[in-house]
């Protein structure tokens, strides 16, 4: 991986420079090993573009999504308190995040603790850089393959955008089926809300596996998504279904940096 | 004697007045129960929504069957008040069908215009009645939808089926009338079935109708409160007063930013600082009984009709777990009624040991939530369940540590080394180098 540097926010800030826009990486892109493959799926994009970007490394902290989720308030605002000195002290203007739980907290709920910030999820950013002209996407690798996009509740009904990611898989020219839940009315990964660090209340099935079996019934040959969570939740129900020789799950940035071979 | 039916009906009006606005006012007391919650921005925003949304039910259509028959009842029961209106006038001067000669050729064709309409109801209201009793629906099946929550459904129905009778058997007997003035469209067809009667019983019969549909219709208005179809008049504030925020943006809960903000501050003495109102009483924070919840939230309690769309798009629900946000809906709106009742009785609220968390709302209901918003997107009238969930779980963890434990490692996580997994801040970057 070490093709290329990894600035962090410090040591460019120390050069007296200033990053055009701050990778914030979120804590499953930085520990969990999957998500990690997604962190630097995107850092090569970025640095295929040659826009500057740092990251914040050690400097950053949970962005206190799940916290909030499972009602700690007091605990939710320290970690939001906490990142906000960080950013505000760098003088961040501009985020880019490859987690909708960070981007919609960092969106949302960071405005009336004092952090304002233009915050961007990756399929917005990369949209916003094809329109522009400073992406080019070569759609071949993936000309005509069967795929089927999640939409995460975060990104999708949480802060309505549900066609940014579908134009960046346009542009890799591939076959979308969507599912029978699909935008507003996609079906949760079962990951949010806290979820994702507990055991399921008792019922009848996982909400993964279901999630899993629509994304299969379209006969999709990989199931996009763009969170880090969804992937999991999805990965694991499509194991579960013992799917997974035949059905991958890809996230967005995953997509664009094997089209473009980086 | 002769204005005895004018005086009759001019009681009959002023009471069902007088006791639906009682009524009314004890719920909108209940919902001033609520705590504050600022919902005055945007008016013009909130204008909108609400003629989109409940008055143009946008929503209602991500359904096409359930949308397109609801429509009909609903566009029926706007326009044939216009009917209402006129019996209203003829019963208190003692007219009769007093809007002919102002409306004048006209009139037939409206009058039947709104017996067409009746028929569409009637057919709409069986169809309904046919998903709900025999092709049993899910959503109209679930645990918190038996006793008073199904009769309920099904006593609507029925209201509606004879309202409509009564009207089109009145019009149907006066055709029968030796110096009958109209004939409608639809009634022309009912009346052979009434030719047989004396000209003394048609006339009886056809006041019968009249007084049954009009008497009807102040019952209905009566039974409106008591009854989930509250929804025709609450939908329209309810619909007004949405969050009109991303639904991703939960509440920001300000005394914890005043705290924090305490605690970061490296200045702040906190033996310095003088106590606010000693008298003022102890906020808890979050919600563990109704009366912790906002008046908004307290508002889409009453104006949910259970239709149950919110539960049968929940991921929680679909995969067999006990979560059902409509149930949310029920048991606030059944506790915030109780408690109202508790003060009515009292004078003041006198503790009943019970409380909405807990006694009505279960822990293993509030942690399958997975705060996906997909009941939220659902509802036809734009209620918030999550908004309610979210608060009960701000109680829960911070008021009595009652997350479930996996939770509470996984906060301690955040804690201590600011991620959710047990894994060291300062190799947050080691990916950069793997």
């Amino acid at each position: 991986m070490t093709t290329f540097q990894v600035p962090t926010l410090a040591q460019m800030t120390a050069e007296g420079k200033a990053p055009e826009v701050l990778f914030w990486v979120g804590c499953a892109g930085s520990f969990d090993d999957r998500a990690k493959k997604i962190t630097k799926a995107m850092a090569k994009i970025l640095h295929h573009t040659g826009i500057s970007f740092a990251v914040l490394g050690t400097e950053e902290g949970c962005t206190g999504d799940p916290a909030k989720r499972a009602g700690n308030e007091f605990l939710f605002q320290m970690q939001a308190m906490m990142n906000i000195q960080v950013l505000n002290g760098y003088e961040v203007k501009h985020i880019v995040t490859t987690c909708p739980h960070c981007f919609n907290t960092l969106k949302n709920e960071y405005p009336e603790l004092g952090g304002n910030y233009h915050v961007e999820h990756h399929s917005q950013f990369l949209n916003r850089l094809l329109n522009e002209g400073r992406l080019k996407i070569e759609g071949g690798s993936f000309k005509g393959k069967k795929i089927t996009f999640h939409d995460p509740c975060y990104l999708g009904r949480a802060n309505d955008e549900y066609e940014a990611p579908r134009a960046l898989l346009e542009k890799l020219d591939v076959s979308l089926k969507e599912m029978r839940r699909c935008k507003k009315n996609g079906l949760c990964c079962g990951a949010g809300g806290a979820q994702m660090f507990k055991d399921a209340e008792k019922g009848t099935a996982e909400i993964n596996h279901v999630r899993a079996d629509e994304a299969m019934e379209t006969g999709a040959e990989i199931v996009v998504a763009g969170c880090p969570f969804c992937n999991t939740m999805l990965t694991d129900g499509v194991k579960n279904r013992e799917k997974e020789a035949q059905v991958q799950v890809l996230d967005l940035a995953e997509m664009i940096a094997l089209a473009e071979d980086l | 004697m002769t204005y005895l039916p004018n005086i009759l009906f001019i009681a009959a009006l002023a009471t069902a007045i007088v006791v639906f606005a009682k009524k009314v006012g004890r719920i909108r007391k209940n919902i001033g129960l609520g705590k504050d919650t600022d919902r005055s921005d945007r008016p013009s925003d909130r204008l909108q929504n609400m003629l989109r949304v409940a008055f143009g039910q946008s929503k209602m259509q991500a359904r096409p069957v359930a949308g397109v028959l609801h429509f009909i009842v609903y566009v029926s029961f706007l326009i044939i008040n216009i009917e209402v209106l006129e019996i209203i006038v003829d019963g208190i001067f003692g007219t009769h069908r007093v809007f002919a000669p102002f409306l004048g050729s006209a009139y037939v064709p409206i009058i039947s215009a709104f017996e067409v309409l009746a028929v569409l109801t009637v057919v709409a209201v069986l169809i309904f009645w046919w998903r709900r009793n025999v092709s049993k629906l899910d959503r109209f099946h679930k645990p918190e939808m038996k006793g008073w929550a199904f009769t309920d459904a099904n006593n609507i129905l029925y209201i509606e089926l004879v309202l409509m009778f009564a009207f089109l058997n009145m019009n149907a007997l006066e055709a029968n009338f030796a110096d009958a003035h109209h004939s409608f469209l639809i009634s022309q067809y009912i009346a052979p079935l009434w030719s047989g009667a004396s000209e003394w019983g048609l006339h009886f019969g056809e006041r019968l109708f009249w007084w049954v549909h009009i008497l009807g219709i102040f019952a209905f208005l009566n039974y409106l409160p008591y009854s989930k179809h509250f929804h025709i008049i609450l939908a329209f504030p309810n619909t007004y007063y949405a969050n009109l925020e991303a639904k991703g943006r939960f509440e920001n809960n300000a005394a914890v930013t005043k705290e924090v903000a305490l605690m970061m501050d490296p200045s702040a003495d906190p033996f310095a600082a003088p106590a606010p109102d000693a008298d003022a009483p102890i906020e808890r924070f979050g919600a563990k009984d109704a009366n912790d919840l906002s008046w908004a939230n307290l508002l889409n309690a009453y104006t949910c009709t259970e239709c149950g769309r919110c539960t049968s798009e929940c991921p929680a629900n679909l995969t067999g777990k006990k979560l059902s946000p409509r149930k949310i809906m029920m048991d606030t709106r059944d506790r915030i009624e109780e408690i109202g009742q508790n003060i009515a009785t009292n004078g003041s609220f006198l503790d009943d040991g019970k409380s909405l968390l807990g006694d009505y709302i279960t822990n293993e209901e509030l942690w399958a939530c997975t705060s996906c918003n997909a009941c939220v997107q659902a509802c036809p009238v734009d209620i918030d369940p999550l908004n309610i969930i979210m608060k009960l779980r701000n109680f829960a963890t911070m008021e009595e540590s009652s997350a479930p434990g996996a939770l509470n490692a996984m906060m301690t996580n955040v804690e201590n080394n600011g991620a959710p997994w047990p894994f060291n801040q300062m190799d947050r970057a080691n990916w950069i180098n793997e």
